[in-house]
């Protein structure tokens, strides 16, 4: 085993060629899921409740898109962006911005349903209850429903910015500077050490990503004992 | 915008033939992988939920590693990686035969495993403990308890979660394209870089990964409608 390899490159895998040249490696990778799932939390928020929505055609508009979204892999919708951005508009995005774009309309799909599921497991009483104190419809949401919703989903948001994290990973496919793709640099380079680098670049995600899991599982077990229920 | 749009050129043809032989190889990758998740994930769950504390270590450690690393690693960890792990033998073998197929098939059984394990162990603790209580002070053994009483009413709840894994499986096999086997995904690529269509190859393709996704959760809605009988405790 040629550990070695690992350590000579492993500020490398950290933050790329930084301060001497662009931010790379993991920096990139952490960049790309926080900004994504700052963007997807917006969209998902509002394609979730266009989802609720008792308008029909609104209502579909949102099905539409989080159906098709979800039906798709992660990877085609990349290259949608990557391939078909410059067909349409005429000049091509650079990657990072098409890589990022791609994660948030994708996990914008998958935090939709969170949001709507979240929603409708609030009981009823809730919103009636706050109807009848004069509320009216979107004062109910902002104030009564989305405060408790939102707090009851954010383990769900957690796990979702997990899955946001190892997608991260398909940006290396169009050429992004992150984690993966400085483990390719690197294996295509030294050609001695694959087994060893992808061993470390893999307890690298780990560690961010369990580390993550794990609070959301704490957080799961907290919050439980702060939910209204029916009774 | 100054793009021709030529669907007959993906349709039919040769490019046409790469997509259908894409298709193929997504359709057979994903079975075969399915068919080993679905062995290893129940091995899994079995072990993580023995009393045997070596058993649960190890598949408390296989479930959270493997889900918390990212599929594209773990592909190129079997087909970069591995010879250095595996005896001679298999390394022959393996590169004797279709090695980037079973570098595909071995990372999406390994990572999907991982899921099903936890799916399969929640829906049998989602069963409540009384009734396995019951069952054996009516006088079944415990083998005849799971056989009879528990597993029957655990796969119930756990069917549609193994059949969304299995779509996730499908979806998740489009990566091996970068180890380069020629599934759908990596044919549509193709396409793109032998035709300059690509706004054609891609909607094709999309168009059928859609199809797949659309048919299985139509028939999860189905299934739940029709067999999933709410048992209320």
């Amino acid at each position: 085993m040629q550990w070695d390899v690992v350590w000579n490159n492993f500020d490398y895998f950290l933050w790329g060629a930084f301060p001497n040249g662009p931010l790379g490696g993991l920096a990139v990778s952490i960049i790309l899921a926080v900004l994504g799932i700052f963007g997807a939390f917006w969209i998902g928020l509002a394609a979730g409740l266009m989802r609720l929505s008792r308008n029909k055609l609104v209502k579909l508009t949102a099905v539409f898109y989080i159906e098709v979204i979800r039906g798709i892999p992660l990877l085609m919708l990349i290259f949608w962006f990557y391939f078909l951005v410059p067909i349409m508009f005429g000049s091509p995005l650079p990657e990072f911005h098409c890589a990022l774009i791609a994660f948030i309309v994708f996990t914008g799909a998958y935090i939709a349903e969170i949001v709507k599921a979240g929603v409708t497991a609030l009981p009823s009483g809730q919103m009636e209850a706050a109807r009848g104190s004069g509320l009216s419809h979107y004062q109910a949401m902002r104030f009564v429903i989305l405060p408790q919703a939102l707090r009851n989903m954010i383990p769900s948001f957690v796990n979702q910015f997990v899955s946001l994290t190892k997608d991260t990973s398909l940006a290396y496919i169009i050429g992004v500077n992150e984690l993966t793709r400085t483990a390719t640099q690197v294996n295509n380079r030294t050609l001695s050490a694959p087994t060893e680098i992808f061993i470390a670049i893999a307890v690298l995600y780990f560690i961010v990503c369990y580390v993550l899991t794990y609070t959301s599982r704490r957080m799961e077990k907290h919050l439980a004992r702060y939910q209204a229920r029916d009774r | 915008m100054n793009y021709q749009f030529d669907w007959n050129l993906v349709l039919s043809g040769q490019y046409g033939q790469w997509i259908v032989d894409g298709l193929v190889t997504t359709l057979q990758i994903s079975l075969v992988s399915i068919g080993f998740t679905m062995i290893l994930g129940t091995i899994i769950a079995v072990m993580r939920m023995s009393k045997f504390k070596p058993f649960e270590w190890f598949s408390f450690a296989f479930v959270e590693f493997f889900r918390n690393t990212p599929l594209l690693i773990q592909i190129f960890f079997w087909y970069f990686g591995s010879y250095s792990i595996l005896p001679d033998s298999v390394n022959t073998w393996l590169y004797d035969h279709d090695f980037e197929f079973a570098a595909g098939v071995i990372s999406l059984t390994f990572y999907t495993a991982a899921f099903i394990a936890e799916e399969i162990r929640a829906g049998i603790n989602s069963i409540p403990k009384n009734q396995l209580e019951a069952s054996r002070a009516t006088g079944l053994s415990f083998m005849q308890a799971y056989r009879f009483v528990i597993l029957p009413q655990a796969f119930r709840i756990i069917i549609p979660p193994l059949i969304s894994q299995s779509l996730n499986l499908i979806k998740n096999s489009s990566l091996v394209m970068t180890i380069g086997v020629m599934d759908l995904t990596y044919m549509a690529r193709q396409v793109e870089s032998y035709s300059f269509h690509g706004f054609e190859a891609f909607t094709v393709a999309t168009l059928i990964y859609l199809t797949i996704s659309l048919i299985v959760s139509f028939s999860i809605n189905m299934y739940n409608k029709h067999y999933l009988i709410q048992i209320k405790y």
